[in-house]
């Protein structure tokens, strides 16, 4: 087995996503010789190059591709690049982390190959086995749905010719701490030819305008330890502020359902959802969210979902036990339905929030 | 301009999807159909395209079986002009839907080829990008704005990513896949569904555009995702600090 791994790096460090994708390609099993493909142009590549070299212990090659073409991650010299070097290297496999860098390019790069790719794979069992998180997702229904059916997970498995290409989805293949030291044994760099790469015509037809982010001094939504996510229930623009404070104090991240960035009240890149981020933190806890399928599908992997929502028929409550207790007239039931909160607190998140601003730890 | 769109027919957003028991897949049969959602959204932007201008004609097409002749029939609902219908097997892989939709735009010649970011049956997302490939055009995928300069044939496309949004220039023709903000599709009005009946839709089959299938993947099974464990609903604050701190420890 031979695997590439396609690597976005930024501030010259690899990204942990493509990181992840590492482990992935470890998971293939046997004797994986992992290269890592690099592009970038300058000193910024230069330093995420060093930094990939002893990024984890798997990788035995980093390739870097240093061109003022590769300055944006452009879909367009980057396909082109992963076909050149999958000519000459021959790999097995290539992997990408399937973020919007890696489902914009790896595609491409197995259309120019002739092979079908296989997207969102969250389980790897030996080499030509996937399982890839499948099958229907669903948009904010109009009226509450008060039963639900998840995703449909697919097993696939791949009879094509080499080299198998796949996305993985990140928090699917959390990135293992090592202990080893690492730079005693730091892999090769080594710079691709970059000779042929404008035999592809549409190289040149894209260009880089810009990239409107938000500055943000909280952990990355997709690696976070914590979410702390808003729907539509918080109202406003303003009131999600309530949100980022919560989230300050106890050093999380911000996420947002669909119907809460499409009022405005955040960003697009805070959706989470099966369309947005998918996460998996150890704790998920979602303000003022319905939970409505599309939505569920991007944070079901959190290992603890707290709700806290008005209503309590809310789909995110469905299958919680409801103990009897005085305020809701209710004998013990368990709903049959998908089980998505583990903590659910009926209550309004604007009497809630600021009671767990007060009494909640500060961040360690 | 001539503006193509394609278009796929999947089970209906609003369908609670079963698998099926032999776990061969998702049960289709009986199940209400729908224009993928966000190819109803590429359809609007060719059609706003259009309106603006921009663009003389709106061709839709669509890879599959007979009854996605229905599909293309909404589509002409809508505001195509006219409609290809690929007769083929259902749930054949992108790269096989690339390859016919390339020979198609060799056959059309138009200056824009809108698709759906993914379509919301089996969430590949990969048609676009790998059509954009084999036809080495330059590619706008999940795009959230679209601006046209019909001097310079170039499309300004705002695309949502993963660190915010990022704005290309591509040099037409060009490729562009659709996200949900882009814009909001219309509604079919009954004089239109009318109209539409008479709109023609022409056929090809896979031999007049010399496609293969090819299928290097293998569905070995389809089943239910893992259940959670089910929760509880507690009564105060302080009950789920105590939670979050004691029972969980993620606090």
């Amino acid at each position: 087995l031979s695997t590439l791994v396609l690597a976005e790096h930024e501030g010259g460090l690899i990204k942990n996503s493509s990181l992840s994708a590492v482990e992935a390609a470890k998971s293939l099993g046997g004797d994986n010789s992992i290269s890592l493909l690099l592009a970038g142009s300058g000193h910024s590549l230069k330093e995420a190059a060093e930094h990939a070299a002893s990024s984890h212990p798997s990788v035995s090659q980093v390739l870097i591709a240093d061109s003022y073409k590769f300055t944006y991650p452009l879909a367009e010299p980057w396909a082109k690049l992963v076909h050149l070097v999958q000519q000459s290297g021959g790999y097995s496999h290539i992997i990408a982390a399937s973020g919007s860098f890696g489902k914009n390019i790896l595609p491409r790069a197995a259309a120019l190959l002739d092979i079908s790719p296989i997207t969102d794979v969250t389980k790897i069992s030996g080499s030509n086995l996937f399982i890839s998180a499948d099958c229907i997702i669903r948009f904010v229904s109009p009226v509450p749905v008060p039963i639900y059916a998840g995703n449909a997970l697919s097993t696939v498995r791949y009879t094509g010719s080499s080299p198998c290409m796949l996305s993985i989805r990140a928090t699917s293949f959390p990135v293992a701490s090592e202990t080893a030291d690492l730079k005693s044994n730091a892999a090769s760099i080594d710079q691709v030819d970059l000779s042929t790469l404008d035999e592809d015509e549409s190289v040149a037809k894209s260009t880089y305008v810009k990239l409107s982010a938000q500055i943000s001094e909280r952990p990355d939504l997709g690696n976070a330890r914590i979410v702390v996510s808003g729907g539509r229930g918080v109202k406003s623009a303003e009131n999600f502020k309530m949100i980022d404070k919560l989230a300050e104090k106890i050093g999380a991240a911000v996420g947002a359902t669909r119907a809460a960035v499409d009022a405005g009240f955040v960003p697009n890149d805070l959706q989470v959802g099966q369309t947005g981020k998918i996460v998996a933190p150890e704790l998920y806890m979602a303000f003022g969210v319905s939970g409505a399928i599309q939505h569920i599908a991007g944070m079901r992997d959190s290992k603890v979902i707290v709700a806290v929502n008005k209503d309590a028929d809310a789909p995110i409550f469905q299958g919680a036990i409801i103990p009897q207790r005085p305020y809701i007239p209710q004998e013990n039931t368990l709903r049959p339905n998908i089980l998505v909160a583990d903590y659910g607190l009926v209550g309004d998140l604007f009497d809630v929030i600021p009671e767990l601003l007060e009494k909640l730890p500060e961040k360690k | 301009m001539k503006i193509m769109v394609a278009i796929k027919r999947v089970v209906d957003y609003a369908v609670k999807i079963r698998v099926k028991p032999d776990k061969s897949g998702v049960e289709t049969k009986n199940v209400k159909m729908s224009m993928n959602p966000f190819c109803e959204i590429a359809l609007e932007e060719a059609l706003r395209v259009r309106e603006s201008g921009l663009a003389s004609e709106v061709v839709a097409v669509s890879i599959g079986p007979v009854q996605f002749a229905e599909t293309l029939r909404t589509g002409l609902a809508m505001g195509a002009d006219r409609a290809i219908h690929v007769e083929a097997p259902e749930n054949i892989y992108p790269l096989t839907i690339a390859k016919i939709l390339k020979a198609l735009v060799d056959v059309e010649k138009p200056g824009l080829l809108f698709l759906g970011k993914q379509a919301i049956d089996n969430d590949q997302n990969q048609t676009g990008q790998m059509v954009a490939g084999l036809l080495k055009w330059p590619q706008g995928t999940f795009a959230s704005k679209v601006v046209l300069d019909k001097e310079k044939q170039v499309a300004t496309v705002d695309r949502e990513v993963d660190g915010g949004i990022e704005t290309l220039c591509l040099d037409l023709p060009a490729v562009i896949t659709t996200d949900l903000r882009l814009n909001q599709p219309r509604y079919a009005t009954l004089p239109n569904i009318m109209k539409a009946k008479s709109k023609p839709i022409k056929k090809f089959t896979l031999q007049d555009l010399s496609v293969e299938i090819k299928s290097d993947l293998e569905v070995v099974e389809v089943t239910e995702p893992p259940k959670r464990k089910s929760g509880v609903i507690l009564s105060s604050v302080d009950e789920l600090i105590d939670k979050l701190k004691n029972e969980a420890r993620v606090i």
